[in-house]
């Protein structure tokens, strides 16, 4: 890893300022996706601005119709909070599915939404759920937020503070991981609030998570896995490697969004 | 340089270190704690997992100076004296290592897992639990007798907890 400043502010206004100062500087929440890849040396920040010591940005609360989780709470906390479990059970699920008991201990929401690795698991939940990124400037819609490849919507000083997820009648993740790096391979996020359907794929597109439209469209005919029977995604734009190639990881999607279909009637 | 305090196993420590020195590095180089051990470096094996306030976590993977003021618990600190601990104990019992790499994370998360699930665990949860703790020699098999067992003396023991 190559040297760097470290900096450990204590409120969020500090970390953005710090952040607009030190160009290149990156803010370190969990550190399991930024640590190893600083290790590897393909990044290699001047600055890391840490997060640990700011009050406030973890938690879990219901506020009216929705879910809001602070940017610096751990996977673990949201895989066995209670209010979580009984709010989006589907989303516990998929946090508890996320790297390895120890990873999630450390690993963090808006590290994950904010880095937007292709594989990653919160950006399929954020994007199905119709989720709102709080960040400490403005609130962006899923939608507009997860722009591509390690990209998103945020601005230079712009540190993501809060998720909010709306609470859907049925949702939920099946994921095909890579069983050493615990990637998905393909995960596919399904949800469903009144007659709005999403379904969002991680982990196979090139350009990052996506939405299924013709998966989503044959479920809003019936919300049954029978509705996705016969459909076959097409291997454009899907990404392909050692470990899967585009076809098999399009095959994948629908078989995952079958799973996810029937565990979401079941909860 | 940057001067870190924190408490492992129970004792007070500080040290001078560049910011990009992992927990790790401290455990093994300042501190000459050597039960913790570097497998990977990429947060898969498990080798150097040890319990930062309470929580089970890959030392390779977390930065010395995110640990100010923190309480680590490694190995080392799990031992009363020349007592083992019974998770360690029960990895002895059952011969739960060969080589004994993966040996100190693996005891180090399976006395997490109790901490977290209870004395009583059946085999399936502590394979799923052990998922990110990798062994090369034994095939897993002697490993989940040795944390069942550990598990159930813990619970016996009035759930001796690490020294944290």
């Amino acid at each position: 890893m190559y040297a760097f400043s470290y900096h450990q502010p204590k409120t969020v206004r500090q970390a953005a300022s710090l952040l607009a100062k030190n160009e290149d500087g990156k803010i370190l929440a969990g550190g399991q996706t930024l640590l190893p890849t600083m290790k590897q040396r393909l990044a290699a920040p001047p600055a890391l601005i840490d997060l640990s010591k700011v009050e406030g940005l973890s938690g879990i609360e219901l506020k009216g119709r929705s879910l809001v989780i602070g940017a610096m709470t751990k996977h673990a906390h949201v895989a066995t909070s209670e209010i979580v479990r009984q709010a989006i059970p589907g989303l516990a699920d998929m946090a508890g599915l996320i790297g390895d008991p120890a990873v999630r201990n450390r690993g963090t929401i808006g590290g994950s939404v904010a880095n937007n690795d292709p594989a990653a698991d919160y950006p399929a939940a954020c994007l199905a759920l119709g989720a709102t990124i709080i960040t400490n400037m403005r609130k962006v819609p899923a939608d507009q937020f997860f722009t591509g490849l390690f990209e998103t919507a945020l601005e230079p000083g712009e540190v993501v503070v809060k998720v909010a997820f709306p609470i859907v009648s049925k949702a939920a993740y099946a994921k095909f991981r890579n069983p050493a790096s615990r990637y998905a391979m393909v995960g596919v996020f399904v949800a469903k609030r009144g007659s709005d359907i999403r379904v969002a794929v991680t982990g196979a597109g090139a350009n990052g998570v996506f939405r299924a439209t013709a998966l989503e469209e044959a479920l809003k005919k019936r919300f049954s896995p029978k509705s996705l029977d016969g459909i076959s995604m097409p291997a454009t734009g899907i990404n392909g490697d050692i470990h899967a190639s585009p076809e098999y990881r399009a095959h994948l999607i629908t078989v995952m969004a079958k799973r996810a279909v029937t565990a979401a009637i079941g909860k | 340089m940057t001067m870190i305090s924190m408490t492992v196993n129970g004792k007070a420590v500080s040290g001078n270190v560049e910011p990009r020195t992992l927990l790790v590095q401290f455990l093994r180089e300042n501190l000459r704690l050597t039960g913790t051990h570097v497998g990977c470096d990429t947060s898969q094996c498990g080798a150097c997992v040890v319990h930062v306030d309470g929580a089970a976590v890959k030392s390779c993977t977390m930065l010395a100076v995110s640990c100010e003021g923190s309480h680590v618990t490694t190995i080392e600190g799990l031992a009363n004296g020349t007592e083992l601990h019974p998770m360690q104990a029960a990895f002895r019992e059952h011969h739960g290592l060969q080589c004994g790499f993966c040996t100190p994370g693996m005891i180090m998360t399976a006395v997490d897992i109790v901490n977290r699930k209870g004395s009583t665990l059946d085999e399936h949860t502590i394979r799923e639990e052990l998922e990110g703790n990798i062994c090369r020699c034994t095939g897993y098999h002697n490993i989940v007798k040795a944390v069942e067992a550990g598990a159930q003396a813990m619970g016996a023991g009035g759930m001796q907890a690490a020294a944290e």
